[in-house]
């Protein structure tokens, strides 16, 4: 317990550090990699926690990336605008799109929440005030009292606190009695009804806390790059956000940020040598779901003799 | 005495076949009652009737002076029905003490509570204890279900209904697949359960049937065909056509 403490107490210095001896580009890749991170540990949630593999995660990320975009935008670059109404607003359509994919399992939840996103993705794509297919461009950050997130360093501060705060949400819930329903759902959802549970709630507050987490990465998202786009809603991106959970190691929260590192650092280090860096990915995860099941989280725990 | 359950002319079709044909069972409270009866009479689908796994194609069950008919599981098992299955359905990944604390707090009380501890949630936990040492898995809380003996997966089995604090409590063949000896032990733990919590359970295993049971139904063909005391059902003729005459052990 002592040397997970002290770990993590480096890891976060590393972390917070990095821009005082790093580039700029390692600097937002780190970012990046923190933003990504908080959406792939969403997913984990759902997926390693409660056994319900979601394909449709990037409704959630848009709509937080959207209504962020629109807020700064048109409402006045505030906290309220840049994260609370996003988290709010995604929070809504997890509770909506959730309410009809939960009746459903295996791959019908696939499927339906794999639907509801690519729908989101058509109206984006065609509507005007949304930009279209160009989406919306020229998002300002938001303004707080004596912080100017405009400066890299403190942007990347705000992000790494977000991705702390993240982990911590999570970690406490996956350990509290309601995360331990969520475990007893994922291993024997039909006993747990026989015991007395009403089993669709559980998976519907589970949704809807997933969704309004990748609100905020996607809330996060748009000021990080200062736009959104479709792009955002796409299959792509709920995809890449399974890859990072698998990677990384599913049902260990960790491995949603340990897996957007690998899948981040590989994108950037291998695209600026081939455009074929989809390949490599490829292979990789191949590899890893045929020698390391348990993702990067899984291979070190098996390495130190830990167990979950 | 009003009956704790009350089945009122339970039928089921699937498709054109009746699997239950009007049935209607009166339980008294504290009651042990075993139902018999050949494969194919109707056993389990009256238990999935019973606990809302099925609806009735026409009948009620009524529990308690209450209509649950068609009441979704968890809702009857919020009433205080309880049930194991004929085939082992426990939390394959989990703990012994998991699998029976799960049972405990599934009354709901904390388990919404998101950043609460599970350690701190005490009376689930001594519930899980309770009962670990009533099913005699005392010594194999820490263990995951995968470890146990197939003995002990039945004996768990019969723990997480029994964690939940059961009014009353149906038992779907306990004993199925085990040795004497560990049928033996069964017996006695279920020998063992209070007599607050009412017992309706279907057994092949007679010796178990006339140890336990106070009364037994005999189901044939989604019918009851005798309702009586065990030395009743024992010396009717009836009975010993259908069931016990068809036996070549018997």
């Amino acid at each position: 317990m002592k040397w997970r403490v002290l770990g993590i107490a480096l890891v976060l210095a590393a972390v917070l550090l990095f821009p005082r001896v790093a580039g700029t580009y390692p600097v937002k890749l780190l970012q990046e990699i923190l933003i990504w991170g908080i959406f792939a540990m969403s997913l984990d949630l759902l997926m390693g926690y409660a056994g319900m593999v979601s394909f449709g995660h990037s409704a959630f990320f848009g709509v937080g990336g959207y209504v962020a975009a629109l807020a700064l935008t048109h409402w006045g670059a505030n906290a309220a605008s840049g994260l609370l109404v996003p988290a709010v607003a995604a929070a809504l359509a997890a509770l909506v799109i959730g309410y009809f994919s939960i009746r459903v399992s295996g791959v019908y939840f696939i499927m339906l929440t794999l639907a509801f996103s690519q729908m989101f993705y058509a109206v984006t794509f065609q509507v005007a005030w949304l930009g279209a297919e160009d989406g919306i461009v020229g998002v300002p950050r938001p303004r707080l009292p004596g912080v100017d997130l405009n400066r890299t360093g403190v942007f990347h501060v705000y992000v790494a606190a977000f991705a702390l705060a993240t982990s911590l949400v999570l970690w406490r819930i996956v350990r509290s009695p309601f995360g331990h329903v969520l475990r007893g759902i994922h291993d024997n959802e039909a006993r747990m009804q026989a015991v007395g549970y009403a089993v669709n709630r559980y998976k519907l507050l589970a949704f809807v806390i997933a969704g309004t987490l990748a609100g905020v990465a996607g809330a996060l998202y748009t000021q990080f790059v200062g736009s959104i786009t479709p792009e955002a809603f796409l299959w792509r991106t709920s995809g890449e956000a399974l890859l990072m959970v698998i990677i990384g190691g599913t049902g260990t929260l960790l491995g949603g940020l340990l897996g957007a590192g690998a899948f981040i650092l590989l994108q950037s280090l291998v695209s600026s040598y081939t455009e074929r860096w989809m390949l490599l990915l490829g292979l990789t995860f191949i590899l890893f779901v045929l020698f390391a099941p348990g993702g990067i989280v899984g291979a070190i725990r098996g390495r130190i003799g830990l167990r979950a | 005495m009003t009956a704790l359950l009350e089945l009122d002319g339970l039928t089921r079709y699937f498709g054109a076949l009746g699997a239950l044909n009007g049935v209607s069972l009166h339980l008294a409270p504290r009651e042990r009652r075993a139902i018999i009866g050949p494969n194919g009479a109707g056993k389990t689908t009256l238990f999935n009737v019973i606990t809302g796994h099925l609806a009735p194609s026409h009948g009620r069950v009524l529990f308690d002076g209450r209509d649950i008919t068609g009441l979704p599981p968890h809702r009857v098992a919020q009433h205080g029905i309880a049930r194991s299955f004929q085939r082992t359905n426990l939390f394959p990944r989990l703990t012994v003490l998991e699998n029976l604390r799960l049972a405990a707090a599934a009354d709901g009380r904390g388990s919404y509570s998101l950043f609460g501890s599970v350690a701190r949630l005490t009376a689930p936990l001594a519930r899980a204890r309770e009962v670990a040492e009533a099913v005699g898995l005392a010594e194999r809380l820490g263990d995951e279900v995968g470890r146990l003996s197939y003995g002990e997966q039945r004996q768990l089995e019969v723990g997480v209904a029994l964690a939940t604090r059961p009014q009353l409590l149906l038992l779907d063949e306990p004993t199925a697949g085990m040795s004497p000896e560990e049928t033996q032990r069964m017996t006695r733990l279920l020998a063992a359960v209070p007599r607050e919590v009412t017992i309706l359970i279907i057994e092949h295993d007679m010796d178990v049937v006339f140890s336990l049971a106070d009364r037994i139904s005999v189901l044939h063909y989604g019918e009851v065909l005798v309702d009586g005391t065990p030395d009743a059902v024992r010396t009717d003729p009836r009975v010993y056509e259908v069931y016990l005459g068809g036996r070549d052990d018997a």
